[in-house]
C-alpha cells in the first residue's frame, strides 16, 4: 500500500556568510549560532507555524556535510532532545555532501511513500563558520585511498568543466551577475518571506533575518577584477592529477573565482512530509507532492557532471520530460556547474534559478539543498506554475534530483 | 661454519658476527633468517642466565650485510594463492621477528658498520641500540629498495618513522636514499663514526658498558613520533599538508607507473597511526604487495641483474685483457667535445682536447672550468688536478702518444673521414679512433681510415658528463681488440657500454626514432596533440614525441631526413615517404616551424609562462575537430613501435641480449624505467599478449605494427628475451 508524499511545509533560515571572526575582519552573523540552535529556531517555527502534534512525527533525518564535533554524534536526535519537542520523534544524521539537504527530504518522501511512517522531517544543518569542511576522512585523509581516487578540489573541477565545455572568464561572470541581480531583486521584493525564519538568540532577539551575502552593487567589472580562486590548488599537483581522467587537457583555464562560485555560509532548513491522511489529521493543508526523486553517480574526479543524469534519471521514474517542468533549481556550486546543465539539457536561463542562487547566498553544503525546496516551491506557487525540478552536484561524483507537482 | 657466531669477551659482551660461509658478501637470505632466529634464541638464554652485558653486532667480512637474496625475490612465483601469500607473509613476520627480540633482549646491543649497510643490512643496524661507523671510503648505509620497485620489509619503514618522523622517513625510503659514513652520521642514520675497526669495536664497547639499560627510544614510556603522527589528537599542521597534497605529489611524478613510491607513503601514513606490534605486520602487508608486482620484477631484472652483467662484461670480449686509457685525444671542443674532456678528467684520465685552432679549444677547456664551480662535489684542488690533466691544442702532433681518439666533431661524413685521416698521421699504429656519431654508418666511415679494425663508434649521450650511457658500434672491420678498448674506457669513463653492430641509426636512435615519428602520425591523423603528448608521459616517458622535436628541432630532423633518404637512394632503395617526414617537412617549409631554438616547433615558446602547443596544428591538421582515438591506444602506438622496432633490431643482429637493449632504452633514450625496458616490457606484458595486441594495432594503425618473425617464434615456443 502507497500513498502520496506531500509537502506540508518548507522552511529555512536566512544564510549567513559563513566566516568566523578573526582581528581586524568581521565574522559572519551566525558564526556566533551553534548548529544545534540553528535547527531548534526551526524546529520551534516548524511547529508554530502549523501548530504542530509533534508526537505524531516519526522521524527527522537531517544531513550535513562536516558531521564532527558540535555538528556530529547525530546531531537530528540531540537538537530534538534539546528542543521542546517531544520524546517520540526520532533522528538520524544524513551524509552526502551537498547532496545531503536534498536527499533528507527525499528520504523523508520514501519513508511516507513505504508507508512505514507517516510525517517525517527532512534537513540539513551546516556551520561553515565553526567547522569548516574537508577537515578530513576517508577520501582525502587516507594516502592509499587518495592514491587510487585522484580527488581534486572541486573548484579545479569546475575549472575543469569550464575547459571541456568551452566556457570562458566572460561566459562564467555573466552567469554570475545574473545570480547576484536575481537573488537582489527577489530579496528586494520579499520573494523569500515565506520560507524565511529569522535566527533567534535565547531571548528572542533577531540575529539575522535576511540572506546575509545577497550584493544589489554587483556589476560584471566588480566580477571581472577577481583572481581565480583554485589556481594555486591547480598549481600544487590538481592540474596534472586530472589528466589521469582527462588526458586531452593541455592546460587548465582557472576561471572560477570568489564571485563566481559558491559562497560559504551557514544556515539550516526543514521540510515536513506527510501522507495525506496524517495531513489531514493535523489539519494541514499540503503545498506539493514529492513526484520522483533519484540520485546517480558519474565520474569522481569532475565530480560536478551528476545533475544532468541525475535529472534525466527523475524524469524518466516520473514519465515526465524536460518540457514538463516549469521551473528548475540546480545548485550554484560553480557557475560553470549550472551552464553545462544548461547546455546539455536545453534549459534557458528563463527558467533555471530565477532568484538567484549560491553564488549570491552561499552554499551551506548540508542544508541547501533542503534550502532550494523551499525557493523552489514559493517561486512556484507565486508564478502559480506546476512543476518544478531540483538539482546538486555532489562530491565523490554524486548528482540528485527531485521534482515537485503543486496540487 | 656458521653463519652467525657468538664470542664473549672478558667484559661480558657477546659478540654476534655475521659470516656466511662460503660467500664473499653476507647476503639476506632463508640461511641468514634460520641462523638469526637460532642466535637470538641462544642470546636471551645467555641474558636469562645472566651472564652478558651487552651484544655487539659486527660483519665477519670487509663487508657489512648486502641486503635482499634478490634472485629468490625475482624467482618468486606471481600471482600467489591465498596459501602462498599467507606462507610469505608468515615468513616476512619471522624475520622481524628475530631483530625485535634482539632489541628487546634486555641488555644493550650495539653494532659496528664496517662496510655497505644497505636494504635488510641497515635493517638489522636499525634494532640495534647504537651505530658505530667506519668512516672509510665504500662505507654506507642505506635503504635503496626503492630503486628496484621495492621497500624495506624487516622493521626500516617502522623505525624510520619512529627515529625521524613521517616526512623524513617518506622522503628517504622512497628516493632509496644511501649515505657515506660521515654523510650518515651527520643525517643521524648512525650515532657514532670510528676511523679504524679497531676504533670502532673499542666505541661500540665502551657505549655497551656505559648504557647497561639501553632500550630503544619507542619502547620508552612516553614516546611520541616525531613531527607526530596521523592518530595524534591534534595533528600538526605540517603533516595534514603532507598527507593531503603528498599522495598527489606521489601519483603526478611516478604517473602513478612506480608502486613502491605509493606503498611506501601510505605504509608510513598507516604505522605511525597504531602501536609497534601491529605497525610490523601493516609493513609486512605493503612488502608483500611490492615483492608480487610486475614493476618490482621488472627493475630487479634490469637495474640489477642485467645492468650488473653488462658492467661486468656480458657483451665484452671475453678473452682480451683489460685495458686502461692514461692518454685520451678528443677531437672538437664544442658541447660534447668539452663534456667527454671534463668527464675522461674527473675519472683522472690525461687529455688531449683538440679543435681546429688553440682558441676554439681553449674555449672547451673553460666550459670544463665551468662544470668544476658548478658541480658540488669538486672541491678546489680536485678542480685544479683536474682541469690540469685536459691539454687544449690545435695541433694533431699534440695527439701522438693517445691510445683511444674519439672524435665528437660535426655529423659530417667529410669532416669525420678528414679528422680520421689527419689523426692517423700521428697517433701509433694501434691507436683505437672512435667515432661519436648517433646515426652515421661505422662501417662507411671507417672506408676513411687505413685501419679500419681499429675503428669503432661510441655514441655518448648529452649532456655527457651526466647521461650514464654509451652506445658501442662495431663496423664490419672493427676487430676484438678494439671493442674491448672501447669497453673498457666506457667503464673508466664510470658508463654503462652497450654493444650492438652497425646498421642505420644503430639501436637507440633507432627505437627513439619510431616514437618519435608515431607521434607525427598522429598529429596528422588529427590526434589531440596535448593527447599524444600525455599519453608519453603516462608512459612514463620523460618528454613527449613532440617536445622532443622541438629540442632536436624540425629543421634538423628534417636535415637527417633528407640524408636518410640519400642514403638510401645511394643503396639503391626506393625510400617511401613517411608521414613524419611528411609533417617535418610541412612543418620547416610550409608553416616556418623550425624548432625551438628558431622561435617555436609544435609548442609555442612565449617570453614569459609556460610553453604551449601551436594552434596551427589544429587548425592545419584537426580544422573539423580532433580524431577520437582511445588513450591506451595512443599510449600503446607511442610504446609499442619502440619495442618492435627493438625486437626488428635483435632479428637483425644489432643487438645480441635484452640486457643491452633494456638498459640501452632506459638510459640513452629514456624509455620508461618502470617497464624494465624494451624488451622487459613484452616479457612483461606477455609475448602471446604482446604478439595480439600488435596485430590489433596493425589491423588499426598499419603494417609498422606486425609483429617480426623473432617475436612470433619467442610467442610460439613461449619464450621470453632475455
Amino acid at each position: 500500500m502507497t500513498t502520496e508524499a506531500y509537502i506540508y511545509d518548507a522552511i529555512r533560515t536566512p544564510r549567513g556568510r559563513g566566516k568566523a571572526g578573526v582581528p581586524g575582519k568581521p565574522a559572519g552573523s551566525l558564526y556566533e549560532v551553534k548548529p544545534i540552535d540553528l535547527v531548534t529556531n526551526l524546529l520551534d517555527a516548524m511547529q508554530s507555524r502549523n501548530e504542530l502534534d509533534t508526537t505524531q512525527i516519526d522521524d527527522m533525518v537531517l544531513a550535513t556535510g562536516e558531521p564532527i564535533g558540535e555538528q556530529g554524534q547525530n546531531l537530528a536526535k540531540t537538537a530534538l532532545v534539546y528542543s521542546d519537542w517531544n520524546d517520540i520523534t526520532t533522528g538520524a544524521q544524513l551524509h552526502r555532501y551537498c547532496a545531503g539537504g536534498l536527499d533528507a527530504v527525499n528520504v523523508a518522501a520514501m519513508k511516507v511513500r513505504s508507508g512505514f511512517e507517516t510525517m517525517v522531517i527532512g534537513g540539513g544543518v551546516e556551520s561553515m563558520s565553526r567547522l569548516g569542511i574537508g577537515a578530513g576522512g576517508a577520501a582525502v585523509s587516507d594516502p592509499w585511498v587518495s592514491m587510487r581516487s585522484y580527488v581534486i578540489s572541486q573548484g579545479v573541477a569546475a575549472d575543469l568543466t569550464a575547459t571541456l565545455e568551452g566556457f570562458n572568464r566572460e561566459d562564467v561572470d555573466r552567469y554570475a551577475l545574473m545570480s547576484h541581480q536575481r537573488a537582489a531583486h527577489a530579496q528586494n521584493i520579499g520573494y523569500f518571506q515565506r520560507s524565511l525564519v529569522p535566527v533567534k538568540d535565547m531571548n528572542g532577539v533577531t540575529i539575522l533575518a535576511e540572506d546575509e551575502s545577497v550584493r544589489a552593487d554587483v556589476s560584471i567589472e566588480s566580477l571581472e577584477m577577481l583572481q581565480p580562486s583554485f589556481r594555486m590548488f591547480g598549481e600544487s599537483g590538481h592540474n596534472e592529477l586530472l589528466k589521469f581522467k582527462y588526458p586531452q587537457v593541455e592546460t587548465i583555464d582557472h576561471i572560477h573565482t570568489a564571485g563566481n562560485s559558491s559562497g560559504i555560509a551557514d544556515g539550516a532548513a526543514l521540510v515536513l512530509v506527510g501522507s495525506e491522511a496524517s495531513g489531514r489529521e493535523q489539519g494541514l493543508q499540503p503545498r506539493a507532492r514529492i513526484v520522483a526523486c533519484a540520485t546517480t553517480g558519474t565520474e569522481p574526479t569532475i565530480m560536478l557532471a551528476g545533475p544532468v543524469p541525475a535529472t534525466q534519471k527523475a524524469l524518466n521514474i516520473a514519465g515526465l520530460t524536460i518540457d514538463d517542468i516549469d521551473l528548475f533549481e540546480l545548485n550554484e556550486a560553480f557557475a560553470s556547474v549550472v551552464l553545462r546543465y544548461q547546455k546539455a539539457l536545453g534549459i534557458a536561463d528563463e527558467k533555471i534559478n530565477v532568484n538567484g542562487g549560491a553564488i549570491a547566498m552561499g552554499h551551506p553544503i548540508g542544508a541547501t539543498g533542503a534550502m532550494l525546496v523551499s525557493t523552489l516551491l514559493d517561486e512556484l506557487e507565486r508564478r502559480d506554475l506546476k512543476r518544478g525540478l531540483i538539482s546538486l552536484c555532489a562530491g565523490g561524483g554524486i548528482g540528485i534530483a527531485t521534482i515537485i507537482e503543486r496540487l | 661454519m656458521e653463519y652467525i657466531r657468538l664470542e664473549q669477551d672478558a667484559d661480558g659482551i657477546v659478540e654476534m658476527i655475521l659470516d656466511q660461509p662460503g660467500k664473499a658478501v653476507n647476503t639476506m637470505g632463508a640461511e641468514y633468517a634460520e641462523a638469526m632466529a637460532d642466535t637470538v634464541a641462544t642470546l636471551e638464554a645467555m641474558v636469562a642466565d645472566g651472564d652478558i652485558k651487552g651484544v655487539y653486532v659486527r660483519s665477519g667480512k670487509d663487508t657489512f650485510v648486502g641486503g635482499g637474496d634478490l634472485s629468490s625475490m625475482l624467482d618468486a612465483p606471481k600471482q600467489m594463492s591465498e596459501a602462498e601469500a599467507t606462507e610469505k607473509f608468515d615468513g616476512i613476520l619471522d624475520a622481524k621477528r628475530s631483530l625485535r627480540r634482539l632489541e628487546t633482549l634486555g641488555v644493550p646491543v650495539a653494532v659496528g658498520i664496517n662496510g655497505a649497510a644497505l636494504g635488510g643490512g641497515y635493517e638489522i643496524c636499525l634494532a640495534c641500540h647504537h651505530r658505530v661507523i667506519l668512516d672509510a671510503p665504500g662505507v654506507q648505509v642505506g635503504l635503496p629498495e626503492a630503486q628496484l620497485g621495492l621497500m624495506p620489509g624487516a622493521g626500516g619503514v617502522v623505525r624510520m618513522v619512529r627515529m625521524f618522523g613521517c616526512q623524513s622517513a617518506i622522503d628517504w625510503i622512497s628516493a632509496g636514499r644511501k649515505f657515506k659514513a660521515r654523510q650518515g652520521f651527520e643525517k643521524g642514520w648512525v650515532d657514532e663514526t670510528a676511523d679504524s675497526l679497531e676504533d670502532m669495536h673499542t666505541k661500540a664497547k665502551a657505549w655497551l658498558l656505559a648504557n647497561p639499560e639501553a632500550r630503544q627510544p619507542w619502547d620508552r614510556e612516553g614516546f611520541r613520533i616525531p613531527g607526530g603522527a596521523p592518530g595524534d589528537s591534534a595533528i600538526p599542521k605540517a603533516l595534514q599538508g603532507l598527507f593531503h597534497f603528498g599522495p598527489g605529489n606521489v601519483i603526478n611524478t611516478t604517473k602513478d607507473n612506480l608502486p613502491a613510491p605509493k606503498a611506501i607513503f601510505a605504509c608510513v601514513h598507516d604505522v605511525a597511526r597504531v602501536d609497534f606490534d601491529t605497525a610490523e605486520k601493516i609493513e609486512a602487508r605493503y612488502f608483500l604487495k611490492l615483492l608480487d608486482s610486475q614493476v618490482s620484477r621488472n627493475m630487479m631484472r634490469t637495474f640489477f641483474f642485467q645492468l650488473n652483467d653488462i658492467n661486468k662484461g656480458l657483451s665484452r670480449p671475453a678473452d682480451i685483457e683489460t685495458t686502461r686509457v692514461a692518454k685520451l685525444g678528443i677531437l672538437g671542443a664544442g658541447q660534447m667535445g668539452a663534456g667527454l674532456a671534463f668527464t675522461a678528467a674527473n675519472a683522472g684520465i690525461d687529455v688531449v682536447l683538440k679543435d681546429i685552432s688553440a682558441d676554439n679549444a681553449e674555449r672547451g677547456k673553460d666550459w670544463c672550468r665551468k662544470a668544476c664551480e658548478k658541480n658540488r662535489r669538486i672541491d678546489q684542488q680536485q678542480a685544479e688536478q683536474l682541469l690540469q690533466r685536459i691539454t687544449p691544442t690545435g695541433d694533431y702532433r699534440d695527439l701522438s702518444d693517445c691510445e683511444l681518439v674519439i672524435e665528437a666533431v660535426f655529423e659530417d661524413r667529410n669532416i669525420k673521414a678528414q679528422v680520421t685521416q689527419e689523426t692517423e698521421v700521428v697517433v701509433k699504429e694501434n691507436c683505437v679512433f672512435a667515432s661519436n656519431t648517433s646515426a652515421l654508418p661505422i662501417t662507411e666511415l671507417a672506408q676513411a681510415s687505413s685501419n679500419p679494425e681499429n675503428f669503432i663508434g661510441m655514441h655518448f649521450f648529452s649532456p655527457v658528463e651526466k647521461m650514464p650511457l654509451v652506445e658501442i658500434i662495431c663496423g664490419e672491420l672493427t676487430s676484438a681488440q678494439t671493442l674491448a678498448k672501447a669497453f673498457d674506457l666506457a667503464r673508466q669513463l664510470g658508463k654503462t657500454p652497450i654493444v650492438v653492430n652497425d646498421a642505420p641509426g644503430f639501436f637507440t636512435t633507432r627505437v627513439i626514432g619510431t616514437t618519435i615519428s608515431e607521434g607525427a602520425t598522429m598529429v596528422m591523423e588529427g590526434v589531440h596533440p596535448a593527447l599524444i603528448e600525455n599519453a608519453a608521459r603516462f608512459n612514463g616517458s620523460p618528454v613527449g614525441p613532440l617536445s622532443a622535436i622541438d629540442e632536436i628541432s624540425q629543421e634538423t630532423a628534417y636535415k637527417n631526413g633528407e640524408q636518410a633518404k640519400a642514403d638510401a637512394e645511394a643503396r639503391g632503395e626506393t625510400p617511401e615517404q613517411k608521414p613524419a617526414a611528411l609533417l617535418v617537412e610541412r612543418m620547416v617549409k610550409e608553416f616556418g616551424r623550425r624548432g625551438k631554438v628558431h622561435g617555436g616547433g609544435y609548442y609555442e615558446y612565449p617570453q614569459e609562462g609556460a610553453k604551449y602547443l601551436w594552434p596551427g596544428l589544429k587548425d592545419h591538421f584537426a580544422p573539423e575537430g580532433y580524431c577520437e582515438l582511445p588513450f591506451e591506444d595512443v599510449k600503446d602506438r607511442l610504446l609499442f613501435c619502440q619495442c618492435i622496432e627493438a625486437v626488428r633490431a635483435m632479428e637483425e643482429g644489432v643487438v645480441n641480449s635484452a640486457a643491452d637493449g633494456n638498459v640501452g632504452s632506459i638510459f640513452g633514450i629514456g624509455f620508461p624505467a618502470h617497464t624494465g625496458g624494451v624488451f622487459q616490457f613484452i616479457n612483461a606484458y606477455g609475448v602471446r599478449e604482446f604478439v595480439s595486441r600488435a596485430a590489433e594495432l596493425t589491423e588499426k594503425y598499419g603494417s609498422r605494427f606486425a609483429p617480426p618473425q623473432l617475436l612470433l617464434d619467442k610467442a610460439e615456443k613461449n619464450q621470453l628475451f632475455v
